[in-house]
């Protein structure tokens, strides 16, 4: 117990000499307090009772989106703005009730607005009205003392020059979500925007720049009286596309009103120089929100106007596919470029018969001309004997049915059928889905972006991936240099033996496209047809003999496509064109890539990275 | 001693408990927390919403809380003192691994909808193990270098982890909460001089391993005007709001710093120029003053109490409550690197106001059963 009262004689002691020092401690706190607010007071008080320093967040302007030769493709332009702090105001209610009799202002504003007051901090100048006209502007200026805690600013929108022709390769702005805002506290600043989709949005960061501060002076009222500091934010950059205007809008031009898209691409470096899709949208109208009138109508529309077709639509790729089934065939060593097979205008398979699609059969046929005359069942043959696994290890070599590389969201990987993927949906392959998987028909899905690139490819024998950005900032991206992409992987002697074909398909008589050859002879043109069955043909129909499909409704009627490069002997360009529902490649699509590639080469924008002096002069007159 | 028998009795009843709750003491916590409310209701521009009136019911929620807790046999609450301790280990682990980032540290923790702070509840439960540990303990035992292993990996084990967080502020905080604990248990002078000696060579080292913004408060703190709108802000603009304030203060609501300007976090940790600026030094001083009571009532629940668990539990939230409202202050005035460490039951923060009214329901336990013997 002695142990015990000394122990509690300690505690005592050492509680009171810490009583001791808290209070000594506290005083110390309390003297410079006294300091700060007493003695030196004066010159804090004077900081802030007359002038007060308010800093501001000032929103970076956010970086263009260039074409390849400079025009600008999303923009900014001045939008003045009334903006109104809640702080600064004692009775909104009456700011609000005089600024709608000087400006009209709907309830579903005034409810919005009354909501984001709520939703952010005092301090934050909350968007009243955008877009005011030069009066309007004024009206709020002279009213000013009626409108305390309301001020005009200058902040930019976006702007799409032309608009629905690039809707789906910029993408749209938006208003950020409450979430984008947690995330990057400068994106609560009013005005702001953030890519919802397309390279707006796959660039976001880069565009969006870094918010600068000003510090201003402000009277007793929340005046300003001047500006103290100003520490400019970073602007966002500037991102330079592979595509060119003038092309694109030539390609849109004649596509005309078909459902439909086509793809220019540089075959040596897969830059994408246009890429036309039909039906678009109006980019700007998601700058201030999209109506639920606008959205149903997009919604009901059959022809699906924010579908970028190019790169989200899948099509069975039909008769194009055939060239992935020549090049699985030889790489293989199952077949040689001098095996025939004949063709009587039908194949059996078992009890199944599949059919060419002409009547008569075309005899007997090496892979050359296999090509030429796009025989069904030559690949029917060769499908069968190479087998669905290496068919499709080849097409996604060529960059079908598989994951590109390229810098636009929303993209579709499309997909190419193999004997694992049938097991595990737990059914055994059917020997009659390779067959028609060698007309490019059945399970197979491609889309147009990745068409043109199986077009380049071949072209090239490097592996080309697509992209659209060519520089970000001043920084060049890499990829524009052929020697940036690795080779294919195809033997020399198979890839000249599929060109020769597709050569063949256009130039030498009797070919299924004689329709796309262009008659400069620098510029031979090689290229393939496909149509792709929406339908199916029944054996009525077929037997009645006088089968058009043609004459079907249009959402059954098959898909045309063609795709194409050129010049022929130094692979310059690769073209794809898909109409939807156009009925037959060789009739709705191979003209429209024939004159898209005659463009395309004239113009020749892969070939210079600026644009002629004359041009240049022009645009700087009319910016 | 007509009290003493009353507690060698154990069958007390409850009403005889409530009579012997410090109605005093709760009546200084009630005055504390309305000047919170009135600190809050003027940082939200002049209205309840949206601070204020939580503020009440969070303090209505903990005063019930601490009530409960102060009718808790305190010899119950020692037995509970490890197992406690142990659970808030575990929870700033969960929280390193599961927790909220906010401001770039892991410190939520989200349970039942409820906002978990462990590093606060750390605090307390750390106080309850090193009285467990010490209150038996004999003056020759404490003298015992190796008795002393065990409690010193108790405190360095909490620190590490809230370091980790990074929470340097709350870290530096317990640190010195532990050190305190053993100061009161009767560790030998000579030891803490020690320990005291290597501190400087260890900030230095401490100070290269620290987070990028953790060493711009630091460097910020030295030489606030090298970056005055970026970490400097806060303490340039809380210097100007209290020296606008002068000696008697510009009058509730008419503060004008706090409304018009830029002070990011004036409702919570930067609540206190919001006071000094409308009520000047007078109303500063009287509300570090109120602060002082606290404190001091809290250390002479100590004093009075008869059981070294109890002496030290009381002693030991007394002074984290004091380490709270000294580095706070200290912070608002510049005097200390700005450390994220709010004002107890006048700033808005939920998690932190039920932990400091746990622990006054732990003291109020203390007091209530000050003359109770440990069998």
């Amino acid at each position: 117990m002695k142990g015990g009262t000394h122990r509690t004689g300690v505690f005592t002691r050492r509680a009171l000499l810490m009583m001791g020092g808290q209070v000594a401690l506290l005083g110390a706190l309390a003297a410079r307090l006294y300091r700060v607010q007493v003695v030196d007071g004066v010159r804090y008080a004077t900081l802030a009772e007359e002038n007060r320093i308010n800093a501001r967040l000032i929103a970076p302007p956010r970086g263009r989106i260039l074409d390849r030769f400079g025009t600008v493709i999303a923009g900014n332009k001045l939008n003045w703005r009334a903006l109104l702090v809640a702080e600064q105001t004692s009775d909104m209610t009456a700011t609000l009730d005089n600024f709608a009799r000087i400006v009209s202002l709907a309830d579903y504003e005034r409810a919005r607005i009354e909501r984001e007051v709520r939703r952010h901090r005092r301090f934050i100048p909350i968007m009243v009205r955008e877009f005011l006209t030069w009066d309007e502007m004024a009206v709020i200026e002279v009213n000013a003392p009626d409108l305390p805690g309301v001020l005009v600013d200058v902040g930019t929108s976006r702007v799409y020059p032309y608009g629905e022709q690039l809707a789906h390769i910029a993408g749209y702005v938006a208003p950020p979500s409450e979430d984008d805002v947690l995330e990057d506290p400068d994106l609560a600043l009013p005005g702001i925007r953030v890519g919802r989709a397309g390279l707006e949005k796959q660039h976001e960061l880069d565009l969006r720049g870094t918010a600068g501060v000003v510090q201003l002076e402000v009277n007793a009222l929340g005046r300003v009286i001047r500006e103290l500091d100003r520490q400019e934010g970073v602007p966002g950059e500037d991102v330079r596309l592979t595509i060119d205007v003038s092309l694109q809008q030539a390609v849109l031009d004649r596509l005309g009103d078909e459902s439909a898209s086509a793809v220019v691409l540089d075959c040596r470096n897969g830059e994408v120089l246009a890429m036309g899709t039909n039906p678009s949208f109006d980019p700007t109208l998601f700058n201030a929100g999209v109506s639920q009138a606008q959205w149903a109508a997009w919604a009901q529309d059959k022809h699906t106007p924010l579908l970028n077709r190019a790169t989200a639509g899948v099509y069975a790729p039909g008769s194009t596919f055939k060239m992935a089934v020549a090049s699985a065939a030889l790489e293989s060593g199952v077949m040689s470029p001098g095996d025939r097979v004949t063709c009587p205008g039908f194949f059996d398979l078992g009890n199944a018969r599949f059919h060419c699609w002409r009547k008569g059969g075309h005899g007997t046929l090496d892979m050359r001309g296999a090509l030429k005359n796009s025989c069904d069942v030559y690949f029917y043959e060769t499908a069968r004997r190479v087998g669905i696994d290496r068919i499709a290890a080849m097409a996604h070599r060529f960059g079908l049915g598989t994951e590109l590389q390229v810098d636009l969201p929303g993209a579709r990987p499309g997909f190419i059928p193999t004997r694992e993927w049938r097991m595990g949906h737990g059914k055994a392959w059917a020997p009659g889905d390779t067959v028609v998987a060698g007309i490019g028909q059945g399970y197979i899905q491609v889309t147009p972006l990745q068409l043109v690139t199986y077009a380049a490819r071949i072209a090239t024998g490097r592996k080309v991936e697509p992209h659209l950005t060519r520089k970000l900032g001043t920084v060049m991206q890499p990829g524009s240099q052929p020697a940036d992409w690795p080779a294919l992987g195809v033997s020399d002697r198979s890839l000249h033996l599929i060109r020769d074909g597709m050569w063949a398909v256009v130039n030498e008589a009797g070919g299924t496209a004689p329709v796309a050859r262009l008659h400069d002879p620098r510029w031979q043109l090689a290229g393939k047809t496909g149509s792709s069955q929406v339908h199916r043909v029944s054996r009525e129909q077929r037997e009645q003999g006088n089968f058009d499909s043609a004459k079907l409704p249009w959402e059954l009627r098959p898909h045309a496509l063609f795709v194409c490069y050129a010049p022929y002997d130094a692979p310059r360009y690769a073209v794809s064109v898909v109409v939807e529902h156009g009925n037959a490649g060789a009739a709705a699509a191979a003209p429209i890539a024939r004159d898209i590639m005659k463009d395309t080469l004239q113009r020749d924008p892969g070939g210079r990275d600026e644009l002629p002096a004359a041009r240049v002069a022009q645009r700087e007159v009319s910016p | 001693m007509r009290e003493g028998r009353i507690w060698r009795d154990t069958s007390f009843d409850l009403g005889a408990k409530v009579w012997q709750v410090s109605w005093i003491y709760v009546l200084l916590l009630c005055a504390l927390a309305s000047i919170g409310y009135a600190a809050l209701y003027s940082a939200a521009g002049g209205a309840p919403e949206p601070y204020a009136s939580r503020h009440v019911l969070r303090f209505a929620t903990g005063l019930v809380l601490m009530i409960g807790i102060a009718l808790v046999d305190i010899r119950f609450i020692a037995r509970l003192s490890w197992p406690s301790y142990l659970v808030a280990l575990a929870l700033l682990v969960a929280v390193m691994r599961f927790g909220h980032t906010g401001k770039g540290a892991q410190r939520w923790l989200e349970l039942g909808g409820l906002q978990l702070q462990p590093s606060e509840l750390m605090k307390i439960t750390l106080v309850l193990a090193l009285s467990s540990w010490f209150h038996r303990a004999s003056w020759e035992r404490i003298g015992n270098p190796l008795f002393l292993i065990p409690p010193v990996i108790a405190v360095l084990l909490p620190v590490g982890l809230i370091v980790k967080e990074p929470n340097l502020g709350t870290a530096v905080i317990t640190a010195i909460l532990g050190g305190a604990m053993f100061f009161a248990a009767g560790v030998r002078w000579w030891k803490f001089v020690l320990i005291a000696l290597p501190v400087p060579f260890a900030a230095q080292l401490a100070y290269n391993h620290l987070h990028d913004y953790q060493r711009a408060r630091i460097d910020t703190f030295f030489n606030p005007e090298s970056d005055p709108l970026g970490s400097g802000y806060n303490i340039i603009q809380s210097k100007i709001a209290l020296g606008s304030g002068g000696m008697w203060g510009k009058g509730f609501l008419q503060g004008t710093q706090g409304h018009l300007d830029f002070l990011p976090e004036k409702q919570t940790d930067f609540i206190f120029t919001t006071i000094g600026e409308e009520f000047g030094f007078v109303g500063g001083a009287a509300l570090m003053a109120l602060l002082g009571l606290i404190v001091l009532g809290g250390m002479l629940i100590a004093l009075r109490c008869r059981n070294q668990y109890g002496r030290l539990v009381a002693f030991g939230i007394a002074t984290n409550f004091f380490l709270y409202v000294a580095v706070n202050i200290a912070m608002v005035m510049g005097a200390i690197p700005v450390g994220g460490v709010p004002l107890p039951l006048v700033s808005h923060g939920g998690s932190a106001m039920i932990m400091v009214m746990v622990g006054f329901g732990l003291l109020m336990s203390v007091h209530v059963h000050r003359d109770v013997e440990f069998s």
